[in-house]
């Protein structure tokens, strides 16, 4: 009978939302209790340092360049040491869709996510980013890693010894 | 017929005492359904405006009386501001003839509980919840657009096809009450409830006051999913309130109704009167939200379609059933 088959349908929805009524909520509640994000979340971006203390960027713009959204601007400078650094860097926070292009495009991993989703600002203004405040003093989720150490461009350390580096080779002793 | 001072007041405190309760009960309802369905869907509901949220009714009245009162161009402009009331007035008149507890004794006079004990209180319920529906088509007509339109055709389309099941569904209580009179019908189920009696009208009376008080399997002339809102779609404000207060008012008084009739009314073991009658109503106003949860809205033909070709016969033949035991009992 096609009648108890649908009334057997509505009585099993009925039970089931009967059921879940006594079924703890999954709410959190936001303000007063906060999930705490994974490691990897995406939220504020940050430029991180490298174990010896010295920034990163070194203005390639290549964050700038995958950004979808174009909201990462930088001058790049050089320093006298042959040390590229960026002279201003700028985040529009405002315009960040957190989508993690830039840290996945930054060859010297001085671009990061973090899981800092906690970002509101009054004024729309606030949400613009510089240098200064995008600047964090650690490593990040790379503690080893300095880029001019593998560079082999003579700014840490003397070309030839770097690390996984040969020395240069002389190449008038390359004869046949 | 001398009128004693005493009387009066009784009388009129009487109606101001349902006028309130009625209005607060409303209010929470409208809170108890967004807990309930925020338990169902595993949320908390609300839970900010004072302790537990039992002061969000009035945080919403309060943004309701606040906010713009928009009338659309093209309006008509008397019709659309007369309708939210005829769709909220017929709702809390209705409740006029329900027997609300067992007849009192206050200083000598006899207080029935009941504002008015009509001789034909059946009738008039049915008249009014006839008239309740014009508040919809107006407010329909009047808002000069296309979803409000939509949605009070489906509002009438819809009354014509659960009002005489709905109807028809009654006759057996009647027969069985012999009277038209709600207290009389109330008074003859002092022994047994008729739901006993009559479990298929009492099914076929639940479906269609469901479809009255457009909740969800039936909320056809408002289906948010099509219509935006049918026929409120441009109401705001309070006017957009009285409507909503109404569908809750509306959903107070038929379960009150369906508890006169079928469940016995005031009658209940153990406990004053007033509250088994008050726990009866709140048990249909739980019953509803909980269908609300659960079932999805019936297409605009299926609901004609069950209402014609299922409901009316069915209810006819009960009658009939009903018409032949009385007379082989005797």
């Amino acid at each position: 009978m096609r009648i108890l088959s649908d009334i057997a349908a509505i009585m099993t929805g009925m039970w089931i939302t009967w059921k879940h009524m006594f079924r703890r909520p999954v709410t959190v509640q936001y303000p007063e209790e906060k999930r705490q994000p994974y490691p990897r979340y995406r939220a504020r971006i940050v430029l991180t340092r490298d174990p010896d203390g010295g920034e990163r960027c070194v203005a390639c713009q290549l964050c700038s360049a995958a950004c979808p959204v174009d909201c990462i601007t930088m001058q790049s400078a050089e320093g006298d040491n042959g040390r590229r650094f960026a002279e201003w860097f700028r985040i529009n926070f405002s315009r960040c869709i957190f989508c993690g292009l830039c840290a996945e495009a930054c060859p010297t991993l001085a671009i990061q996510m973090t899981p800092d989703f906690e970002i509101c600002k009054r004024d729309v203004m606030d949400l613009i980013y510089e240098k200064e405040e995008l600047l964090i003093d650690g490593c990040g989720k790379s503690p080893d890693y300095n880029f001019y150490r593998h560079a082999g461009i003579g700014v840490t350390q003397p070309r030839g010894t770097g690390v996984e580096e040969m020395p240069p080779v002389d190449v008038r002793g390359l004869m046949p | 017929m001398i009128y004693d001072p005493i009387d009066i007041a009784l009388i009129l405190t009487k109606i101001a005492l349902v006028f309130f309760v009625i209005l607060t009960l409303a209010a929470y309802l409208v809170f108890a359904e967004r807990k309930v369905l925020a338990w169902i869907q595993d949320r908390k509901g609300p839970n900010r405006v004072g302790p537990f949220g039992l002061l969000q009714p009035l945080a919403d009245l309060i943004k309701l009386l606040t906010k713009e009162d928009f009338r659309p161009i093209g309006a008509d402009k008397w019709l659309f501001y007369l309708a939210p009331a005829m769709a909220a007035v017929p709702a809390i008149m209705i409740f006029a003839v329900i027997p609300f507890g067992a007849p009192l004794v206050l200083f000598g006079h006899t207080v029935q509980l009941q504002v008015s004990d009509l001789n034909v209180g059946l009738l008039l319920f049915m008249a009014l919840s006839s008239i309740a529906v014009y508040g919809v088509a107006l407010g329909g007509w009047a808002s000069n657009s296309k979803y409000a339109l939509l949605g009070s055709i489906r509002g009438l389309a819809q009354l014509i096809s659960y009002e005489l099941s709905m109807g028809l569904s009654l006759v057996p209580v009647v027969m069985l009450a012999r009277s038209f009179r709600l207290s009389d019908i109330v008074d003859a189920q002092s022994g047994c409830w008729f739901i006993v009696y009559q479990p298929l009208a009492f099914m076929i009376f639940l479906i269609s006051i469901a479809a009255e008080c457009k909740r969800i399997p039936f909320d056809l002339p408002e289906a948010e999913g099509e219509l935006v809102a049918g026929f409120h779609t441009e109401y705001s404000g309070m006017r957009f309130g009285l409507f909503f207060v109404g569908e809750y008012i509306n959903i107070v008084v038929l379960g009150g109704l369906a508890a006169t009739f079928f469940l016995g009314g005031w009658h209940g073991p153990f406990l004053p009167p007033v509250v088994w009658f008050a726990g009866k109503v709140l048990a249909f106003a739980f019953l509803f939200i909980w269908m609300r949860g659960t079932l999805p809205r019936l297409r605009y033909d299926q609901l004609m379609h069950f209402g014609w070709k299922i409901l009316t016969p069915l209810a006819l033949l009960n009658i009939l059933a009903t018409g032949w035991w009385l007379v082989l009992r005797g």
